[in-house]
């Protein structure tokens, strides 16, 4: 560069002017020279730093070809139990073994028809290898591929096994999240698969006559409409509109609230007699908030819907359904009577509403859903840690204490007595949601324990399990049991 | 055993790449004799390297049309670099390696991409190389050449203007015309006539009178480029343009007023046409529509990111990318061959940039010097504009790497830009020569003065 400045520099000329321009033509060069530093620095940065979560994609099918050079690795529960594993025989074929068959097909999904759950959010993880340079040159030398690195997840074996075994033989899904992390402890969704066999039940599984969808993963992509659970947002809402006078109101329910020609029913009909908000929500009062509902202004109601996540993208990094929330300003009485309790068009799915019982539990900030724990090599050592994230405040600190109150309330005094203990303090919210006229509703529970300090977050859903304190909420009663007795 | 030799052979191409890229540098820190050793070097390591890669690719394709092609181009290669010395004494050795090594780069690509389009380009590339071969010769012999701006200045604007009303679409941008069957990239030429003019007009005067047209006219080119939405092209004019500027008036006010002007233009071009606010998006958040607008460039990143440092040829899947032999080639490369290996190939046309501004410097007369500077800018944006696309380093404008990219315009008028350079640094070389040769035959006198052109 010296030599280079020397001679530009050093052509005297008779005029000024082509001296001139040479230092003009200096400085340009300096500046592209900088241009051209910045580009190789920025390419540089791209490899070194963010290269991986670029190329951790489904779109980029050269991760596919990692596969010639890598054995895939495991999928460990979080005590490091196998959940999924890659078989080598003698000959080098390679089969894909998960050890407890359908009891994670939903969570932990499958890689061998396509890629589903984590063996699609982890795929580049599981194909890459981290073991030891000089053995891997070793190995790539000698025609041998290497292991993959393992992927710890978040998911506990043994509240997995309590969920799955007290949901049965019902239809439904079953979440369990820690509200301050973010981490998925539990994701039960059945009818499951059993992985293992994929290949040869494909067919039958795709085909147009199955209505089971065991493929789909309830937890998260099944839509179901919120029933009860709903009151959340709509209480969450009224509170808002009328922040000085909620506590006045009253409604006095006989089991059927008529209005014009419309009537709104209590569960069974049940006549729950003068009910305050409090009340009408741990008695899942339908004529009440029905009442309630009515008064609402209706593109408020669907703003703090937006911010309780329907209608949005929900941060969650496998394969969801959005929650969808129909109702416009201008909507007649009949949808607004039915939103207000959580039928009429609005729908969402198990991860949603654990989503919004986490955030409530975490004082409003939700934290982003996550199943890696971190990624280590066959050896042991840790590769990559993921840590919590907060995805935002869903509602104020104020808000989210005053709807934990209600639900604890719904545990202590209301529809989830089922959950009454000594041992814990939980609160929650029940829901029994119509879909079909002539059949049974589906059961909800979302709730956590314990209501001063929450340490985990439950979701379940019953497909037609009825009365969701009967049927959901004993299930929750379940997973905090054994959680809280460790 | 294979293996280990694919594996040796990918570590020795970046080990040539990068000895070579070095020399590339060093040449600027030494005396002319060991300039000399070091050209020598570098065709060497640029033989070893064709080689290697040919092996490869033969051991791929088992096709022995590779091997057959691969002679032809080492007939080539070697007749070119021989013929040019001899012909031309004062030959720029080392702008000749550059060219001789990018080309083989984008042979060794596109051979590995689409076997039938790399012979084409061979094809292309012995005709450039021909047809050119006579530029240094005449470029200081017809005086003609800076006397007729007007002619540079509204061929330009005509050849633009038919293609953008007549031109066929690809990729949502007016680029070409087609005469004869054959398929023409009239605004990879004009480029070269666009430096013409500009020198001719600031060669004559820089008042504001002649400043305030020449302006107009590049205006008019760069408008007329936007209006055929090949946004690179119209950003490759504006860029050169203000250098140009600004080298022969040395007023950064003015050129201060023309970028602020520029980014105005830009900022208004973003808000009425959707197809450059689409570009912006896609550079943005190219993950958003992945699909769609988003899928060139994720595509690309892919490849650059699952390549890494180095890979090699045949083991990833450049193919993935839509036009990657044309504006998309540098993903491939550093794909395949490597990041490291693509760097060195940056660097290499930065060295080329620095030997242009280095002759250009040298230059007495303006009109050499302002042409062998713009053309050294022209050269600079355009790979600044496909490789900062490419890497998503900024929004992509849709233009070829020179010399290594698939085209026949591209190739054409980037042979025609580095022999008018060659011509501008035989011109300085034979008037050294001459300066030289008068010394010794007058060892007492006092130097002579310059012939002033």
């Amino acid at each position: 560069m010296k030599k280079f400045r020397e001679i530009i520099g050093k052509k005297k000329t008779k005029t000024e002017q082509p001296e001139q321009s040479n230092r003009g033509m200096m400085q340009l060069t300096y500046l592209a020279v900088f241009a051209f530093a910045a580009l190789i620095f920025y390419e540089g940065w791209f490899l070194a730093v963010r290269r991986e979560d670029v190329i951790n994609n489904s779109y980029n099918a050269r991760l596919d070809s990692f596969a010639e050079r890598v054995v895939r690795g495991k999928i460990l529960s979080s005590d490091g139990t196998v959940l999924a594993e890659t078989l080598v025989d003698e000959e080098g074929n390679e089969t894909r073994n998960y050890p407890y068959g359908s009891l994670f097909s939903g969570v932990v999904g499958y890689s061998t028809m396509g890629k589903t759950g984590l063996e699609d959010l982890a795929h580049f993880y599981l194909l890459t290898s981290h073991i030891n340079l000089i053995e891997q040159a070793f190995r790539q030398l000698s025609g041998q591929k290497n292991p993959g690195d393992s992927v710890v997840t978040t998911l506990d074996l043994e509240l997995q096994k309590a969920a799955s075994d007290a949901l049965g033989d019902r239809r439904g899904a079953v979440i369990a999240m820690e509200p301050d992390t973010g981490k998925v402890l539990v994701m039960v969704s059945k009818p499951g698969f059993d992985p293992n066999h994929l290949a040869q039940e494909w067919d039958s599984l795709t085909s147009p006559d199955n209505t089971s969808a065991q493929l789909l993963n309830r937890a998260t992509q099944g839509l179901y409409p919120p029933g009860s659970i709903f009151k959340t947002v709509t209480a969450l809402e009224y509170v808002r509109e009328n922040p000085g006078t909620w506590q006045d109101f009253r409604f006095d329910c006989d089991g059927v609230y008529e209005d014009g020609e419309y009537s709104i029913r209590c569960y069974h009909g049940n006549a729950h007699g003068s009910q305050t908000l409090a009340e009408a929500y741990a008695n899942s009062c339908n004529g009440a908030f029905a009442s309630l509902g009515k008064t609402l202004d209706l593109g408020r109601l669907r703003a703090t819907a937006r911010e309780l996540l329907f209608d949005q993208e929900l941060p969650l990094s496998i394969a969801y359904s959005p929650s969808t929330y129909e109702m416009e300003p201008g909507a007649d009485l009949w949808e607004i009577l039915q939103t207000s309790i959580g039928q009429g068009r609005t729908q969402t799915t198990p991860m949603h509403a654990a989503l919004i019982t986490a955030a409530i539990a975490n004082g409003g900030t939700l934290m982003n859903p996550y199943f890696i724990d971190h990624v280590e090599n066959v050896g042991g050592d840790s590769i990559r840690k993921f840590m919590p994230v907060s995805g935002g405040n869903l509602m104020s600190a104020e808000e989210a204490s005053f709807l934990a109150e209600l639900m604890r309330q719904v545990v202590e005094t209301g529809t989830g007595s089922a959950l009454r203990t000594d041992a814990y303090t939980a609160a929650g919210k029940t829901g029994s949601a119509e879909f079909e006229t002539g059949r049974e509703t589906h059961a909800w529970f979302t709730g956590f324990a314990p209501a001063e300090d929450p340490k985990l977050a439950v979701t379940v859903l019953v497909e037609e399990g009825g009365s969701g304190g009967a049927a959901a909420a004993p299930i929750a009663r379940n997973i905090f049991d054994i959680y809280f007795a460790r | 055993m294979l293996k280990m030799f694919l594996d040796g052979a990918r570590y020795l191409m970046l080990f040539f790449m990068g000895m070579y890229t070095y020399l590339n540098f060093r040449y600027f820190g030494v005396d002319e004799e060991e300039q000399a050793d070091i050209c020598g070097r570098q065709v060497r390591y640029m033989f070893v390297l064709h080689l290697l890669a040919y092996t490869v690719l033969l051991v791929h394709t088992q096709d022995g049309a590779v091997a057959l092609f691969y002679g032809a181009q080492v007939v080539f290669f070697v007749c070119y670099i021989f013929l040019s010395r001899l012909f031309y004494r004062y030959v720029s050795r080392i702008l000749l390696n550059n060219m001789c090594m990018l080309l083989c780069v984008g042979f060794i690509m596109l051979t590995r991409l689409d076997f039938e389009k790399a012979v084409r380009q061979f094809v292309i590339v012995v005709m450039a190389a021909a047809v050119t071969w006579i530029i240094p010769l005449i470029i200081d012999k017809v005086l003609l050449l800076e006397r007729i701006p007007w002619i540079y200045g509204i061929a330009g604007v005509v050849l633009l203007a038919a293609v953008c009303l007549a031109g066929n679409t690809s990729f949502g941008a007016q680029l070409s015309l087609t005469i004869h069957g054959i398929s023409l990239q009239p605004s990879e030429f004009v480029k070269i006539l666009f430096v013409f003019f500009v020198a001719t007009m600031f060669n004559r005067s820089v008042s504001r009178r002649q400043v305030a047209l020449t302006t107009v006219m590049a205006a008019l080119h760069v408008l007329i480029l936007v209006l055929s939405r090949d946004l690179g092209s119209a950003l490759i004019f504006f860029v050169t343009y203000l250098a140009m500027l600004y080298v022969a008036t040395s007023d950064w006010k003015l050129c201060g007023v023309g970028l602020l002007s520029g980014c105005g233009a830009a900022v208004l071009a973003y808000r009425l046409f959707a197809h450059v606010r689409q570009r912006v998006f896609a550079w943005r958040n190219p993950w958003a529509d992945i699909d769609d607008t988003g899928y060139q460039i994720t595509q690309s990143l892919f490849a650059i990111g699952t390549g890494s440092w180095f890979l090699g040829l045949y083991e990833g899947m450049p193919k993935k990318i839509p036009v990657v032999e044309k504006d998309f080639i540098f993903a491939a490369v550093s794909e395949e061959m490597g990041a490291l290996f693509a760097l060195c190939l940056i660097l290499i046309c930065l060295g080329c940039f620095l030997q242009f501004v280095m002759i250009a410097g040298q230059m007495l007369v303006m009109f050499y010097k302002l042409i062998a500077f713009g053309l050294g800018v022209m050269y600079l944006v355009q790979v600044f504009l496909t490789v900062g696309g490419v890497t998503k380093f900024i929004p992509s404008t849709g233009v070829t790497l020179p010399l290594v990219s698939y085209g026949g315009s591209s190739l054409f008028s980037t042979f025609i830009l580095f022999q008018v350079i060659q011509g501008l640094y035989i011109v300085i070389r034979q008037e050294e020569a001459a300066d030289l040769a008068e010394m010794e035959s007058h060892p007492a006198g006092e130097k002579s003065s310059r012939k002033d052109r």
